[in-house]
């Protein structure tokens, strides 16, 4: 299954990447190759086969409304490229 | 041509659980920026959601109280996206398998009862909020609400005028007002609606292209966007253009709508069951449980009033149509008990005041009680109606009970005979033309004696006594 | 004897009856680490006042008398785990500098029993990868030959433990990333149920695939450390109230009332080595040896597993590592000053080449129109995996396998052929998909004496069948004194 390096673009926006001109074309020849592979998976007939997205079968799990301590403002910021006055900054978005 | 606008209505409500969907931090409006936040709810690596019981079950009482179908099964889905506001780079909602479905609302417009299908409930995390600074090149973020649980609600595009709209949202307010589950305001962002809008030829059935519009922020701004939305629409048709699927932005302030189309590119999603959150199963025994927990719904609070007070369909709708209004007509009944009197005044007298003072019922100036008060001292024949409508209007002024200020103003009606007896006398004796005429046969001039009375003693006469009076002596 | 060269249980004892103090078990393993490991490059981090801190108190606690089997006993760990006040990189320069304000629940377990942590080990980054060449800053080398690749994403897990650098470590598996470096290093390394270990401080790679499990010197120190760090936590929704034995009380009585199953897809696998072949049919005889009946069982998708795994893996991580986007922790290229390259700088700057292929394969699975072809078939394959070895179950109580098609390769080897990387991994990654636990345990060496393992995989919350098999089998197969030359 080939990918064009159009879609490689594509998905790379969608996933907030730069890929360079130099690289889209190996990107979409080893992405090429491996979609190869994983088109194995259409010779299996899985009509009526529901979907695993769960390892173990288990069922809500819950917590109750009650309030925990909350993590100091600082702490919350302790990590953040760039703050100002109490918040995260981020160059501004139009 | 005349066009009919096919309207649906998708409304996320902010529920007043005390604690996030997914983590315990308080959603307590508010807080200085980022006070409110751990780990979990600011996306840090490494970090799992947990979900808030109390989130699933004011969602299945609200289910139930648009006769939506509670799913069994449902499931948390992630939608991927990138946004400042959204740390995790994804809001966890439901997609394929949301909570409830299939439901309904009846609202009352010019007299028509319409019903307004619900397509589906479901449970979702807000995001934070980005303020934009004036002066420099940036944006701040405050995690605060990040997380604070929200239900969005779609309906089906059963919506035809901007007023059904206007009807149907106001509703659902009072719905989720009367369950208690959402503040549902939409000026500070507990109740925000997001409108889908097309128009068709009259008579046609097939839908037209339709435009989403954003940024509603009361229920006024939804019904002048959606009037705009149609005029426009009607004009690009008329012209043989053809509507173009986009979202727009309403502008409040220009009165009109915008494409955002070039600012916001095609959104991809990408949803897929978030594998961090387990199936969600409701069996019949919890819908039961919160069935019992469910306080009395506007819909039945009508119908009780029509059926115990005797009120006419459309005082009981417009009694019962805000919770707030509903409890002040039963706060006030609870002291003063002739529901039609205390309908009466509330629908007339206080919401015309609230009217003019642009005020909502729950800063209503006049108390339930004090209200109550006011039409005891009417029923007692203490004060005549007249003087009751400048004691109310007194009241509030003041705030103060109607006793207080009929005493302090000396407002007691007087209704002592002996003491209108010599007034009466005065008035006859001094108009010996008018007593002529009225009785030659002019029965109409009664009202100029009662005015003359009601002049002399100040207006404190009862007029029923001043009535009773004049005629015997008039013959 | 060398105090870096105990195990968990001998130094566990040793310091019960004051022999030894954590002080100066603590201090060997730091010394050891400055020894060695500028050639193993196995730590990202070393925490050495920490590690000397909490030997003290581990101390303390031995001399109270209040001590657990950790109590005092150095560990390492991967650095995917959150560590509080403790850098943790994921071996990414996008959190080059993230100092966790949380311990992840492993730790807290780890630190309540008293364990000392000794510092951060190296790993692909994000997990990714099978060589831990991916890491965003170090290679590191397998102490047995130091031309060769450890395995990943925990190699630097297994390398430390090989070496000595640790008594033991915790690692992370989502396709084998505890199992294969622990067979390529010689070492014991389990992954545990899905759902046994809570994955709560755990940076997500794969949601559905991840667990955190133990590597150590011998099967006795993984149930010891299982013990301390499993149970479920109401702060991972996908962790499992279900009861948790005493993992270090491996039954000792023989393997008579136990059938092993040789899944007979797995001998003819794409790859598969002779040497590694022989030395699994060597390692079946040992276990025959000791009672256990030997079938042949049928996995018949095993062709379709990796295809499926590196369909969902990429997806749920194309998700995951959206949140490494500059704004609220790690790096961000601050030069930008329009948002939008902001973001794509920074993760372009910050995120290795393998976690960008993945990234992109997983947006591309994930993409409209491509679901249902992609995730939502591969989701299905799952569906077929799981039932597979629940019918094997059915017939067997356990199921050998190899862990790697190969012994340790040499470093570089696939450093441009993804897919060759990714088909590595055939024998491991059924089990991520399925949630079975499955433990490698050395059993042998190629010819240029690199170590293989042998995996045996067991039924969900059957831990105690994989120690008790890989115990007797470790007694009898008598490995354990061979250390690597370092």
């Amino acid at each position: 299954m080939k990918i064009t390096k159009a879609e490689v673009l594509h998905v790379a926006h969608l996933a907030r990447l730069d890929i360079g001109d130099s690289d889209v074309d190996r990107l979409a020849g080893q992405i090429g190759t491996i979609l190869d592979y994983v088109d194995t998976l259409k010779q299996v007939d899985t009509t009526g086969v529901p979907a695993t997205s769960h390892a173990i079968t288990l069922t809500n799990a819950f917590r109750e409304d009650e309030l925990q301590s909350h993590l100091d403002p600082e702490a919350a910021l302790a990590n953040a490229p760039e703050k100002d006055d109490g918040a995260f900054a981020v160059p501004k978005v139009i | 041509m005349e066009f009919t606008p096919v309207i649906g209505l998708e409304v996320h409500a902010q529920l007043k659980t005390r604690t996030k969907i997914f983590c315990s931090c308080s959603t307590a409006f508010g807080a200085p920026p980022n006070t409110h936040t751990c780990p979990v709810c600011l996306g840090m690596p490494g970090v799992l959601p947990v979900l808030n019981k109390k989130v699933v079950d004011y969602t299945i009482k609200m289910a139930l109280a648009t006769h939506c179908t509670v799913q069994p099964e449902s499931r948390f889905a992630r939608k991927n996206y990138f946004y400042p506001d959204l740390p995790k780079g994804y809001q966890i909602s439901q997609y394929e398998l949301p909570i409830a479905t299939g439901g309904y609302l009846d609202i009352d417009v010019d007299g028509r009862s319409l019903r307004i299908g619900i397509t589906r409930i479901h449970m979702e995390e807000d995001a934070g909020k980005l303020i934009h600074d004036p002066d420099r090149p940036i944006s701040r973020v405050d995690l605060n609400r990040t997380g604070t649980p929200l239900m969005e609600i779609v309906s089906e595009p059963d919506i035809r005028s901007p007023e059904a709209a206007g009807e149907y949202l106001r509703r659902l307010r009072a719905i989720l007002r009367y369950l208690d589950i959402s503040d549902g305001n939409m000026e500070e962002g507990s109740f925000r609606c997001d409108a889908n809008i097309s128009i068709m030829p009259d008579g046609s059935t097939v839908f037209g292209t339709r435009a989403e519009v954003k940024n509603l922020n009361s229920f006024k701004h939804v019904e002048k966007a959606l009037y705009y939305e149609i005029a426009r629409q009607k004009e690009i048709l008329l012209d043989g253009g053809q509507v173009v699927q986009e979202t727009r932005l309403w502008q409040p302030d220009k009165g009109q709508t915008v494409s955002m189309r070039g600012k916001e590119d095609a959104h991809d999603y990408r949803y897929f069951p978030d594998p961090d959150l387990l199936p969600l199963v409701i069996d019949d025994g919890w819908v039961d449980r919160m069935r019992a927990q469910m306080p009395e719904l506007p819909a039945q609070r009508q119908a009780r009033y029509m059926a115990d007070y005797g009120l006419s369909p459309a005082d009981a709708r417009v009694l019962t149509g805000s919770r707030e209004l509903s409890d002040y007509f039963e706060a006030c009944l609870a002291v003063f008990d002739q529901p039609k009197t205390v309908a009466n005044w509330i629908m007339g007298d206080l919401l015309g005041l609230l009217n003019t003072r642009g005020v909502e019922i729950e800063n209503t100036p006049v108390s339930p009680e004090n209200l109550a008060g006011l039409l005891e001292l009417l029923d007692a024949d203490v004060i005549s109606g007249k003087i009751a409508k400048t004691v109310f209007e007194a009241m509030a002024e003041t705030g103060r009970p109607a006793k207080t200020i009929v005493e302090e103003k000396g407002l007691v009606q007087v209704s002592d005979t002996s003491a209108i007896d010599p007034i009466v006398d005065a008035v006859i004796a001094g108009s010996p033309d008018e007593v002529e005429r009225y009785r030659g046969g002019q029965k109409k001039l009664m009202g100029f004696f009662v005015g003359q009375v009601m002049k002399q003693t100040r207006g404190k006469a009862n007029p029923k006594v001043v009535n009773e009076i004049l005629a015997k002596k008039l013959g | 004897m060398k105090l870096h060269e105990l195990t968990i249980a001998q130094a566990s004892g040793l310091l019960k009856n004051k022999e030894i103090t954590s002080v100066e078990l603590t201090r060997a393993i730091l010394d050891r680490i400055e020894a060695v490991d500028g050639r193993v490059g196995a730590y990202l981090t070393v925490d050495a006042d920490g590690a000397m801190a909490q030997a003290k108190a581990a101390d303390q606690r031995l001399a109270d008398g209040d001590a657990a089997p950790l109590t005092g006993i150095p560990l390492g760990i991967k650095d995917l785990i959150c560590t509080q006040g403790l850098r943790t990189t994921c071996a990414s320069k996008i959190l080059e500098n993230f100092i966790p304000p949380y311990d992840a629940t492993v730790i807290s377990r780890l630190k309540n029993a008293g364990a000392v942590i000794v510092g951060k080990l190296n790993m692909d980054e994000f997990a990714m990868g099978s060589t831990t060449e991916h890491s965003g800053f170090q290679v590191t080398r397998n102490p047995w030959n130091l031309d060769r690749i450890p395995g990943g994403s925990s190699g630097g897990s297994a390398a430390a433990v090989a070496a000595d650098m640790c008594l033991g470590a915790l690692g992370s598996d989502t396709g084998g990333s505890i199992r294969q470096p622990a067979s390529h290093c010689g070492v014991v390394g389990i992954k545990p149920t899905y759902g046994r270990v809570s994955r709560f401080g755990l940076v997500a790679f794969a949601s559905s695939l991840d667990q955190i499990g133990p590597l150590g010197k011998t099967v006795a120190d993984c149930a010891i450390m299982l013990d301390a760090i499993a149970g479920h936590d109401p702060r991972d929704s996908t962790s499992v109230p279900e009861p948790v034995p005493t993992f270090s009380a491996i039954a000792e009585n023989g393997l008579s009332d136990v059938v092993v199953g040789i899944p007979r897809e797995y001998s003819s696998a794409h790859g598969l080595d002779p040497q590694v072949g022989a030395a699994v049919e060597r390692a079946v005889k040992t276990i025959e040896s000791l009672g256990a009946r030997c079938i042949e069982v049928s996995l018949p998708h095993t062709d379709y597993a990796v295809a499926a795994y590196y369909v969902i893996a990429p997806s749920e991580a194309s998700s995951n590592l959206a949140r490494y986007d500059g704004v609220k922790y790690g790096f961000r290229d601050r030069t930008q000053t329009d948002l939008l390259q902001m973001y794509r700088s920074t993760r372009t700057q910050g995120f290795g080449p393998e976690v960008q292929r993945r990234i992109i394969l997983g947006t591309y699975a994930l993409s409209a129109g491509y679901y249902d072809a992609y995730y939502g078939k591969a989701s299905q394959i799952r569906t077929l995996i799981k039932n597979d070895f629940q019918t094997a179950f059915a017939s067997c109580d356990a199921i050998i396998s190899p862990v790697a098609p190969t012994p340790a390769y040499p470093i570089g080897e696939t450093l441009d052929d993804p897919l060759t990387m990714y088909l590595s991994d055939i024998f491991t990654l059924s089990a991520n998909l399925a949630g079975i636990p499955g433990i490698s345990v050395p059993c042998g060496f190629s010819d240029d004496g690199l170590p293989i393992g042998l995996q045996i995989m067991g039924r969900h919350f059957n831990e105690s069948m994989l120690f008790q098999i890989a115990r007797q089998f470790e007694r009898a197969a008598t490995l354990t004194d061979k250390k690597p030359l370092l």
